[in-house]
């Protein structure tokens, strides 16, 4: 089934700190552009602050604590930081971070037809990557062995499932094939975490797939 | 385990003194409370007991160190001193990277409407008494998950715990932060 936002076990399981690196880069700049996503992002950490209440503790002495005071060593808080400058540019700050800037300063790789893509984590289990695709181009039509989570960044694109545009997510699971078209006046950016290779309908896009290692 | 917002209120009232007036004797307060929950749930997280007690020293540490970060309108003083136990945790048990979300800060903070504090503590009471209230196998399962022992897609959607309403407040919080960083 493929899915407009961000279902609750995925907050749940960033919040708990138990999701891949590649789908955490996805969840983080998402949260960055939705504060309901973020509202209910804290709601689950509220569950963790309930867990550590009802834990049951460890075994803490005097010297622990003289151990901790010696670590502050009398210096005082830091300072409040200082107001966040305003976000300037297409890539949330956690995505920045993974690229080195923003949009300009990726190194993208030709796909075909005018797409680009930009891999950016690559693990044995899961991955995550940028995509470019121009208006009115289609992703070749695939399914998943696994789980797709995409964010679009800039432009929008257009499924069997509806229209997305930034902010927006899709999740999508392995019973689904969907084929994205970008549409609208600037070619569409997305951010995409998979967990398992992409499995494609066709022929050619199968045999090309461990090259492209999409 | 807490049991009434006063005590709740108790909490945020030592990050309070800690921020104005580096009081130590609130952030001895604190921790009393805290480190041997914090070192209790890294235990829990697979930390042998020395680790867990050089990570809990951290984290307390770290406590009073960025105690101006802590946003009572959005989060109990526990719910705080979760994230950065996790953190340190994900640091040093997984060597993975975190990315988090951009951080909404908004430079010298406005005094707090008491009323949304109060309302956000007493939510976070009712969510610690929802949990210690699950029935043994729903309550294990959650707690699995946050102790780091689950795959992330061993994670159940339905918790049975009620979110709605500290999500609304949350999402309240984080309106008004909006509205002050214009």
């Amino acid at each position: 089934m493929v899915m407009h936002h961000i279902p609750d076990e995925y907050l749940m399981a960033y919040s708990a700190g138990i999701l891949p690196e590649s789908f955490s880069l996805v969840v983080a700049s998402h949260v960055s552009l939705s504060d309901d996503s973020r509202a209910r992002l804290e709601a689950f950490d509220a569950v963790g602050g309930a867990v550590l209440e009802t834990v049951a503790p460890g075994e803490v002495t005097d010297d622990s604590l003289a151990a901790t005071l010696a670590l502050i060593g009398g210096a005082p808080p830091d300072p409040a930081p200082a107001a966040a400058p305003v976000a300037t540019g297409i890539f949330p700050g956690p995505l920045q971070a993974y690229v080195g800037g923003d949009v300009d300063t990726v190194a993208w790789r030709p796909i075909g037809k005018g797409a680009r893509q930009a891999i950016l984590v690559s693990g044995e289990s899961a991955s995550v990557r940028l995509l470019y695709i121009p208006s009115g181009i289609a992703m070749p039509d695939h399914g998943h062995h696994g789980t797709e989570m995409t964010l679009v960044l800039q432009g929008a694109f257009r499924d069997e499932s509806g229209e997305f545009h930034r902010g927006d997510i899709e999740l999508a699971d392995a019973s689904d094939q969907h084929t994205p078209v970008a549409i609208g006046p600037t070619p569409c950016i997305c951010l995409t975490a998979t967990d398992a290779r992409l499995r494609f309908k066709t022929l050619l896009p199968r045999l090309a797939q461990p090259f492209l290692r999409i | 385990m807490t049991q009434d917002p006063t005590t709740e209120a108790v909490w945020v009232d030592c990050m309070v003194r800690i921020r104005s007036a580096r009081d130590q004797s609130a952030f001895i307060a604190l921790f009393r409370h805290f480190a041997p929950r914090v070192k209790g749930f890294l235990i829990k997280s697979g930390a042998d007991p020395s680790l867990a007690e050089e990570c809990m020293q951290e984290v307390m540490a770290t406590v009073w160190q960025k105690a101006n970060q802590y946003d009572e309108t959005r989060a109990s003083v526990a719910t705080w001193i979760f994230t950065i136990a996790r953190n340190r945790k994900i640091d040093m048990l997984r060597k993975q990277r975190r990315p988090e979300p951009e951080d909404l800060t908004w430079g010298p903070e406005p005094e707090p409407d008491q009323a949304d504090v109060l309302e956000l503590q007493q939510e976070s009471v009712r969510l610690t008494r929802a949990l210690a209230a699950l029935p043994d196998k729903q309550r294990t399962l959650v707690e699995s998950a946050y102790f780091g022992n689950l795959s992330h897609s061993e994670i159940a959607a339905e918790t049975g715990l009620p979110l709605g309403t500290i999500k609304s407040r949350i999402r309240l919080a984080l309106d008004r932060l909006r509205h002050e960083m214009r």
